[in-house]
């Protein structure tokens, strides 16, 4: 008798589970979750906020030569999941419950891997420029972004 | 956690054990609990995300519903709310009432001829010297001109309607079906003729402020303008630019629309001919001097000055003019990315026609483009607005020392002919103070523009000085007791010639 009833229960349980996974995997396909995996730019409108960063990227100057991850997250494994893994928590809360300002912005860190990324391609120049090796930091020391903003895409899309 | 349960020891005997369950049982069974309550508030959470990005995908797919038809007679915009909600949630928010350090839009305007009382001087004897207050909201645009004293106390013409209310409608009855044709003959109108048009069911024609339809295609929602004042004007102002058969319909690029949409009405216009056609003064260009020199060689005046009886220009509300002189013009900043920035509902993007100050919002309007914190954009706007307000002040006491200088040299007994060089300096320190000060940016729109307006205006009151007191210093004429004319309605008839005559 006693059988019976928990293994009724481990069936109910078990369906339950399995509903979980279900519909947690179901999600994630909906949701695209795969396509974050992978380096098309295309994923980064699959939430439309980055709609006309992309637009305005197709037509840019560098849209020959680096797409989103190529600026945006770090060359070197395992960093450049470690910084997808947190700016994918951090936009899809944003996202999800709607509560973040506008415009947006990049935060330090970005900015810092972004500004990093401009100098892996373009050193030959900027080392010349930049010979006291500091970073640009939040004070607003030399930044190639300060007069460089538009070169991947136009920020303040019309 | 689950199948645990089948492999818990059984009781030695169940018949006479006490109903006490098995420590270790008791574990399970907790066990088994939270399990279960875990993989249902997962669950749970796991729906809520799946409906929540399907919401966000949704949004981004279908911006809007057309549950109502709209259609070009579809003055009121409520019909136009039902399928674009977020937008028209925003045009409703033009009652506001707020304040900038220059400007607002309280329930009842301030009179700004009580807290600068030279502008009654300026303006002597023209209706503006009757009632002058502060601009309030889209909203508020239809009820203000019914109500102010310049159409109460003195005759006005039915023209004023081509931007106060949503008239495109009323021209298309009027005129038959040809707009053009509409607009004539409704400019004709007094204002009272006008402003109680009805159709043949007998319903207003006149009946709300600017709406939808005066901005969007009812068909596919597209920009574009309606009022042929504008369409006729900026078809002046290309060709004078070189361009010749120029139609805004069919030439204008989307992104100039968001500024056009505004120019139908904020701008410098003219009364033309004893049938007060509403014209755009842009045959020779949109600068003071360039409208100046026009109205010059049509020899053209809104009214002869109250005290000094020099022929006069009413500078309007030169919005699009002086904008077009500014940094953020040759920069391709519109109208719209300021005064109605995007704002983001879900996954959509829908601009804010709340239309108003952008020092309302920084955030949303300065901030897209200049990355700086909120308080020093505020501050640099600021920094503008004070440095005008300042020459402005000084533009204005010059101003009133020459009408003065006028008065006492006619006074005195000056001549017409001695005190010509005067009322022409009149004339034009009068059109370039009013040119920055009736402009409704405090000279943001153009900072540097503003500036040159002001110093101008503050030497040509100075020479008007000069140029009263050597005329008074031996008179010709016979000594007369000068008193402020009575005030006027609109453009005196034989004073406002027609281009088109």
């Amino acid at each position: 008798m006693k059988k019976r009833i928990w293994g009724t229960a481990a069936i109910g349980c078990s369906v339950l589970l399995g509903s979980f996974v279900g519909a947690g995997s179901y999600t994630f396909h909906y949701g695209e979750g795969f396509s974050y995996f992978r380096k098309d730019p295309a994923s980064c409108v699959n939430c439309h906020i980055m709609q006309p960063h992309y637009d305005t990227w197709l037509k840019s100057s560098h849209h020959a030569v680096a797409n989103c991850i190529d600026c945006h997250l770090p060359h070197e494994f395992p960093h450049d999941f470690i910084a997808k893994a947190e700016n994918g928590w951090n936009h899809s809360w944003a996202f999800t419950f709607d509560d973040f300002p506008e415009p947006i912005r990049m935060t330090a860190r970005n900015r810092r891997t972004l500004e990093d990324n401009c100098k892996a391609c373009h050193g030959p120049l900027t080392d010349q420029m930049l010979a006291d090796h500091h970073r640009p930091d939040e004070r607003g020391a030399v930044s190639c972004l300060h007069c460089h903003s538009n070169v991947g895409h136009t920020a303040p899309p019309r | 956690m689950n199948a645990t349960g089948l492999t818990d020891t059984p009781s030695p005997d169940p018949e006479s054990a006490p109903e006490v369950p098995h420590p270790r049982r008791r574990r399970t069974v907790t066990a088994f609990l939270i399990g279960m309550a875990v993989a249902a508030v997962g669950t749970f959470l796991v729906l809520a995300l799946l409906v929540n990005i399907f919401t966000r995908k949704q949004e981004a797919r279908v911006p809007f519903q057309r549950l109502v038809e709209v259609d070009e007679s579809t003055t009121d915009p409520a019909p136009w709310g039902v399928n674009w909600p977020h937008q028209y949630d925003s045009y409703l928010r033009t009652v506001d009432h707020e304040r900038t350090r220059y400007g607002g839009s309280d329930a009842i305007p301030k009179q700004k001829l009580d807290a600068d009382p030279w502008l009654r001087t300026m303006w002597a004897g023209y209706a503006f010297s009757l009632d002058y207050r502060e601009a309030r909201g889209h909203a508020h645009m239809l009820w203000d001109q019914d109500h102010t004293e310049r159409v109460l106390q003195r005759p006005q013409p039915g023209a004023c309607l081509h931007c106060h209310s949503s008239i495109i409608e009323a021209y298309r009855h009027v005129g038959d079906g040809d707009v053009m044709a509409g607009f004539r003959q409704v400019n004709a109108m007094t204002w009272n003729e006008a402003r109680n048009l009805t159709n043949d069911a007998g319903h207003p024609l006149v009946a709300h402020p600017m709406s939808c339809v005066d901005c969007h295609d009812p068909e596919t929602m597209r920009l574009r303008v309606t009022r042929p004042g504008f369409i006729e004007g900026i078809r002046k102002l290309k060709a004078a630019e070189g361009i010749d058969d120029y139609d805004v319909h069919r030439d204008a690029t989307r992104h100039e629309l968001r500024t056009f949409v505004c120019a139908q009405c904020h701008v410098e216009y003219y009364f033309a001919g004893t049938d007060t056609q509403l014209t755009y003064p842009w045959d020779k260009g949109i600068r003071a001097e360039e409208i100046e020199a026009y109205y010059d060689e049509i020899d053209f005046s809104d009214w002869r000055h109250g005290i000094t009886a020099a022929p006069m220009l009413k500078a309007q509300h030169p919005e699009f003019e002086l904008w077009s002189q500014g940094v953020h013009a040759k920069a391709g900043v519109a109208c719209a990315d300021c005064h109605m920035p995007y704002r983001r509902v879900g996954a959509m993007k829908v601009s804010d026609h709340h239309v108003r100050s952008p020092l309302l919002d920084v955030a949303a309007s300065c901030q897209t483009c200049h990355r700086v914190p909120e308080e020093e954009l505020l501050e640099r706007a600021h920094v503008t607005q004070d440095r005008t307000q300042g020459l402005i002040d000084r533009a204005a006491a010059a101003l009133t020392d020459m009408i003065d200088a006028i008065r006492r040299a006619k006074e005195a007994g000056a001549s017409d002919e001695q005190l010509a060089e005067a009322l022409r300096l009149h004339r034009r320190a009068q059109w370039r103070l009013d040119f920055v000060y009736s402009e409704n940016s405090r000279g943001f729109h153009a900072a540097q523009e503003s500036a040159r307006l002001l110093a101008e205006s503050i030497d040509y009151s100075r020479q008007g000085v000069a140029a009263a007191i050597v005329a008074g210093a031996s008179p010709e004429g016979t000594p007369q007791v000068v008193e402020a004319s009575p005030v006027e309605g609109v453009t005196p008839s034989e004073e406002a010639p027609s281009p088109r005559e």
